[in-house]
C-alpha cells in the first residue's frame, strides 16, 4: 500500500495560488491558501470544465475564470445555489511536502 | 463535540431585542450555551410595537406573541417570568430573582428595556394615572374604555398619539396634551404635523398644543389636568407617553459603566467583559434607541459576539418612522428640513387631498424625507438616503414618485417590464428569461438583486441588465426591494468610493492594511474586493505598491486571453495599426512554428493568435519579442487599442496625421492599468472611419485642429461619446487625453467603464475638471506621466526572462 505520491514542495505553489499535476485520470489543480492549507480536486469546473487552477483563491473556495462559479476547495461542490461538483483528489502535506492519494480518488469514482 | 461543557447565558429581559438576540444565537451557535431567561412581566416574549394595535381593538394581546412558551421549551430555554432579576454580582458570576432564586452565569446578557419617562407632576400618584408601556398598562387602558370614561394623553409624540388613537377608537373622548406646536416633532416637520392635527381632530381627537401639565388634579384619584397657562382637561383616565428613558438600575447598582443606558462597545458589550447588553437599555457611541431597526440589528451584532466571533460590529443603521393609526398614513426619515444654504427642499402638496411630500437634498443626494397622506414611496426615498444614492438626473420628478422617476430615467432603452413577455432575454450573457427570473423570485422568495443574481446568473456576467433585473423584481415582488449593493462586496460595507477615499486619507499602502484598517468583516478578502483593492492601490501608489498577481484575472495574471477551453489569445501591439513586413512575418513564423490554429485580425486593428496553450506563451512571446512585437494588453483592464485611420498622409480627405497621432497616443498610454478596459481611435477628418465616437476617448481631427471626445463605447449598451472641446496641437490632445485618463483611473470604480462613469459624473464635471482647471488638468497629466513610469514595462519580456516561472509549468506529471 503506497498510494500516497509526492508531486513537489508547498513553496513550489503561490500562497493563494495552483499548480497543474498530470494524471493517469486527468489534469489536477493543487491549490495553496493563504492559511497554508492545500487542497486538491480534478481540474474540471462542473459547469462548463474551465480549469479551476487559473481562478481566484480566497478561503477555502475557487472562482472559475470562465464563469464565475464558487468551487468550495473541500468537497469540489459548487457553491448554492450553482449545482454540481468536481471530485477531490485527497491531499496531505508532511514536512513541507506534498502528497496525493490518487488510488483513492480512483475507488470514489467507481463507487 | 459534547465533551464542551455548555456554558451558561443568563438573559434579563424576557422582551423583543433580548429574545431576537437569542434567536440570532440560536442559529449562530445552537449547542453553545445553557439558557436561562428572566422576565418581570408575566407573559413570554411579545411584539411591544403592536400595543397600540391591541389598545386600538385591531389586535389581541395572542396575536401578538412573538416566542411561544413551547417556543422557549423545544429550544431548552429555562424561562422565569414574572420573576425580575434584583440584583446582580460580577464577581461571582450570579444574579438574584425576585423569588429569591440565584443563578450563576458565564456571560449575562441585560437586555432590560426602558421605562416610560415620568415628569416629576403632583397627583402622578393617584389612580387612573397611566404610562404605556407593557400589557398591564393596557388592560388598566381598556378598563377605563369599557366604562366610557373621558381620557387624557399627555405626549403628542408617535406614542402619545398611538395611545390616545386607541382610546378614542375604544370610544373614549379623548385628549392630547403636547408640549410643543407641533404634533410629532421629531420625525415630521411643521406642514405634516398641522396636516397630522388636522386629520386627528377631524377624527374626534381634542388637542391642547403648547401645554404643559402643572398637575394632575383629583382626590381619591385623577380627575384631569391642570395646565400651567391655566386651562384645565378633565379626565378619568391619564395616560403619560412623553417618552422613555433606558432602563439602568440594576447594571447601575452591579457597577458597570453607564451614563443615559448601559454603556456598550461596537461589539454589543458592557464595562464588564462577561456581560453584554442589547435595545432601549443600551448606550452606543453617545446614542440611546427608541426604535425596533436598530435593536434587531443589535441583536444580530450581541449573538455573533456570544456565539465568538471578534469582528461583529454594531452600526446604527438609518431610521425611519412610520405612525400606527389606521388611514393615517405618515413616513419620515433623515433630516426633516433643510438646515442651512446649501441644502435644498422638494415639496410637493395637493391640500385639497391632504397629501404633502417633502425631500430634503443635499449635494444631489436625498438625505431627509418627510410624507403625509401618500406614503408609497416612503420604502424607496428611505432607500436612497441609505444608499447616498445621487439622484441628480431624476431630481425634477422623483417627488412625483419612483414610477415616474424610473420611467423617465430609464432612458437607456425605457423597459417596461410589465409589458415584456416570460420568454423575452433579459440577460443575454447568460441566456436568462424574464419568465425564469420572476419564477426564481417567486419560488425561491428571492428579495435582492444579489439573490437574482445568484439563482439565475441574470446580471451575473457584464451587469447591463441589472437595473432591468431589479425592475422585474420590484414588480414582481410588488414592492420596493432592498439593494443590497452599497458595500464593495460581502467584505465590507464601504461602497468603492469610501474605500478609495480611506486608501489615500489614512495612506493604506497594502491589501492588508486597507482591510484591516477599514474593518474588513473578512479579513483576506474576497475574489470581488481583491482585485479592486488591487487596482485602487495600484493607481494610489504606482511608485510603492506591489502588485498582487493572485488578486488579478487569470488574464491578467498571465498576460494572455483565457478561451472557453482553457487555451489562451496572443495579441501583440500594433501601434496605431500600423505593422510591417517583418513583424507580419514573424506572426506568420509563431502560427506555423506552434501550430497556432486560428489566426484572426481584429477589431482593434491588430492580429489575434488563437488556441495557444498556456505553457507555450513564454515560447510565443520570446519569437514575438525577437521582432520588437510587446504585449498588446488585449486582456487587460487597462489601454487596450489606439485604433486609427490613413489620414492626410494618403487620405484625399484627411486633414491631420491622425495614424501618427494615434500611434503618439498609444506610446503615451500603453502598460497603464484603469478601471476596466479603455479603447481610443483618432480619425482624421469628420467621416470618421476610425469610428471615434464610440470609443472612451475619441480624436476627430478637423482642418482647424482635433476634437476631443469621451465616454462612448460599442459593446451591450451602445453609447456615443460626448464632446470635450477642440484644442489645435498634438500636444494638446496628449495632455488633455492623458489627464482625462488620470481622473478616470482615480475616480472612477473598479469595472466602471468610462461611458456609465460620465454618465453618473456628468459631462459637466469632466468638462470643469478638464476645461475650466487648467492647474488641475496638468497636474493630472504629470500624475499620469509619473504613473506610467512604473506601469511601461512588456510583461512579456518580463515572462520570457523568467517572472512568475512557476505560471507557466505543470507542477508534476505522476501516472
Amino acid at each position: 500500500m503506497n498510494d500516497w505520491i509526492k508531486i513537489g514542495r508547498l513553496s513550489d505553489i503561490p500562497r493563494l495560488g495552483a499548480r497543474t499535476v498530470e494524471t493517469a485520470q486527468g489534469q489536477v489543480a493543487v491549490f495553496r491558501t493563504q492559511d497554508d492549507e492545500v487542497f486538491a480536486l480534478f481540474n474540471r469546473c462542473p459547469h462548463k470544465g474551465g480549469p479551476l487552477s487559473e481562478g481566484i483563491v480566497s478561503g477555502r473556495v475557487v472562482v472559475c475564470p470562465l464563469h464565475n462559479w464558487t468551487i468550495d476547495l473541500v468537497t469540489g461542490e459548487a457553491t448554492a445555489p450553482d449545482e454540481g461538483c468536481t471530485r477531490p483528489v485527497v491531499v496531505k502535506l508532511v514536512d513541507g511536502d506534498i502528497f496525493l492519494e490518487l488510488a483513492v480518488s480512483k475507488k470514489v469514482a467507481h463507487g | 463535540m459534547n465533551a464542551i461543557p455548555r456554558q451558561k447565558l443568563v438573559v434579563i429581559g424576557n422582551g423583543m431585542a433580548g429574545m431576537r438576540t437569542v434567536e440570532e444565537l440560536l442559529k449562530l451557535a445552537p449547542a453553545r450555551f445553557d439558557i436561562t431567561v428572566f422576565g418581570a412581566e408575566p407573559h413570554p416574549n411579545y411584539n411591544r410595537i403592536m400595543l397600540s394595535s391591541v389598545l386600538a381593538g385591531e389586535k389581541q394581546v395572542d396575536d401578538i406573541i412573538i416566542n411561544t412558551l413551547d417556543w422557549y421549551r423545544d429550544n431548552g430555554i429555562t424561562l422565569h417570568t414574572g420573576n425580575p432579576v434584583m440584583s446582580m454580582d460580577p464577581a461571582a458570576k450570579t444574579v438574584t430573582a425576585a423569588s429569591g432564586l440565584v443563578v450563576p452565569y458565564d456571560r449575562l446578557l441585560l437586555a432590560t428595556g426602558s421605562k416610560p419617562l415620568m415628569p416629576p407632576l403632583p397627583g402622578l400618584d393617584l389612580p387612573g394615572v397611566v404610562a404605556f408601556r407593557d400589557i398591564a398598562d393596557v388592560e388598566k387602558m381598556l378598563d377605563a374604555a369599557d366604562k366610557k370614561q373621558r381620557a387624557v394623553v399627555i405626549g403628542g409624540g408617535l406614542l402619545g398619539l398611538e395611545a390616545a388613537w386607541g382610546l378614542r377608537r375604544r370610544g373614549m373622548p379623548t385628549a392630547v396634551v403636547h408640549l410643543m406646536d407641533t404634533l410629532m416633532e421629531r420625525q415630521l416637520d411643521v406642514e405634516a404635523g398641522h396636516l397630522l392635527q388636522k386629520d386627528l381632530t377631524e377624527r374626534g381627537l381634542h388637542f391642547f398644543m403648547g401645554g404643559q401639565t402643572e398637575e394632575v388634579v383629583g382626590t381619591s384619584r385623577a380627575e384631569g389636568l391642570k395646565l400651567t397657562d391655566g386651562r384645565t382637561v378633565p379626565a378619568d383616565l391619564v395616560v403619560v407617553a412623553i417618552g422613555i428613558r433606558p432602563n439602568v438600575d440594576l447594571a447601575k447598582s452591579a457597577g458597570l459603566d453607564v451614563n443615559r443606558g448601559i454603556v456598550v462597545g461596537d461589539d454589543m458589550k458592557t464595562s464588564d467583559d462577561a456581560v453584554y447588553s442589547v435595545g432601549e437599555c443600551v448606550e452606543h457611541r453617545g446614542q440611546v434607541f427608541g426604535l425596533v431597526a436598530p435593536l434587531w440589528e443589535q441583536a444580530k451584532v450581541c449573538a455573533a459576539s456570544l456565539a465568538g466571533d471578534p469582528d461583529a460590529i454594531y452600526v446604527t443603521p438609518a431610521l425611519s418612522t412610520r405612525l400606527k393609526i389606521t388611514g393615517i398614513d405618515v413616513f419620515s426619515a433623515g433630516q426633516l428640513a433643510a438646515q442651512d444654504e446649501a441644502d435644498e427642499e422638494l415639496i410637493y402638496r395637493d391640500s385639497a387631498k391632504g397629501i404633502y411630500k417633502k425631500l430634503v437634498l443635499r449635494d444631489s443626494k436625498v438625505v431627509g424625507a418627510v410624507m403625509y397622506g401618500d406614503v408609497a414611496d416612503g420604502a424607496w426615498y428611505f432607500q436612497l438616503i441609505r444608499e447616498k444614492a445621487d439622484v441628480a438626473e431624476m431630481r425634477d420628478r422623483m417627488i412625483f414618485g419612483q414610477a415616474y422617476a424610473d420611467v423617465s430615467c430609464k432612458g437607456k432603452g425605457g423597459v417596461d417590464v410589465a409589458a415584456m413577455s416570460d420568454d423575452a432575454q433579459v440577460c443575454g450573457c447568460n441566456g436568462v428569461s424574464k419568465g425564469a427570473i420572476v419564477k426564481a423570485i417567486t419560488e425561491k422568495g428571492l428579495t435582492s438583486l444579489d439573490e437574482v443574481k445568484a439563482h439565475t446568473k441574470a446580471s451575473a456576467s457584464c451587469g447591463q441588465c441589472a437595473s432591468v433585473v431589479q425592475a422585474i423584481l420590484a414588480h414582481t415582488t410588488g414592492e420596493v426591494v432592498e439593494a443590497k449593493a452599497a458595500g464593495m462586496c460581502g467584505c465590507t460595507d464601504l461602497s468603492h468610493d469610501a474605500v478609495r477615499h480611506e486608501i489615500i486619507a489614512q495612506k493604506l499602502k497594502t491589501m492588508d492594511a486597507v482591510r484591516g484598517a477599514l474593518g474588513w468583516h473578512n479579513h483576506d478578502g474576497c475574489a470581488k474586493c481583491r482585485p479592486a483593492l488591487n487596482y485602487y492601490l495600484l493607481c494610489a501608489w504606482p511608485a510603492e505598491y506591489v502588485d498582487d498577481g493572485q488578486s488579478r484575472f487569470i488574464n491578467e495574471r498571465v498576460h494572455a486571453n483565457i478561451q472557453k477551453d482553457g487555451t489562451y489569445s496572443v495579441i501583440p501591439r500594433m501601434w496605431g495599426g500600423l505593422t510591417t513586413p517583418s513583424e507580419l512575418r514573424a506572426i506568420a513564423d509563431v502560427a506555423d512554428k506552434f501550430k497556432i490554429p486560428t489566426v484572426k485580425v481584429t477589431g482593434g486593428q491588430r492580429i489575434d493568435l488563437l488556441g495557444v496553450k498556456k505553457e507555450q506563451l513564454p515560447e510565443v512571446w520570446a519569437d514575438l519579442n525577437k521582432a520588437g512585437l510587446v504585449s498588446g494588453h488585449g486582456y487587460a483592464k487597462g489601454l487596450r487599442t489606439v485604433k486609427t485611420c490613413v489620414g492626410s498622409e494618403w487620405c484625399r480627405f484627411g486633414t491631420q496625421d491622425s495614424t501618427g497621432l494615434g500611434v503618439k497616443l498609444e506610446k503615451l498610454m500603453w502598460g497603464s492599468w484603469t478601471p476596466h478596459k479603455v479603447k481610443l481611435a483618432v480619425s482624421g477628418c469628420p467621416r470618421n472611419c476610425a469610428e471615434a465616437s464610440i470609443k472612451d476617448i475619441g480624436i476627430i481631427c478637423v482642418e482647424a485642429g482635433y476634437d476631443i471626445l469621451v465616454g462612448g463605447n460599442g459593446g451591450i449598451e451602445l453609447r456615443g461619446t460626448d464632446y470635450l472641446t477642440r484644442v489645435a496641437t498634438e500636444d494638446e490632445v496628449l495632455e488633455y487625453s492623458g489627464a482625462i485618463m488620470q481622473i478616470y483611473r482615480e475616480e472612477a470604480r473598479y469595472l466602471e467603464r468610462t461611458a456609465p462613469w460620465v454618465e453618473r459624473v456628468g459631462m459637466d464635471y469632466v468638462k470643469k475638471r478638464i476645461l475650466d482647471d487648467e492647474s488641475g488638468r496638468k497636474a493630472a497629466y504629470a500624475r499620469f506621466l509619473h504613473s506610467q513610469k512604473y506601469a511601461q514595462i512588456d510583461p512579456w519580456a518580463e515572462r520570457v526572462a523568467g517572472v512568475d516561472a512557476h505560471q507557466f509549468k505543470t507542477l508534476a506529471e505522476v501516472e
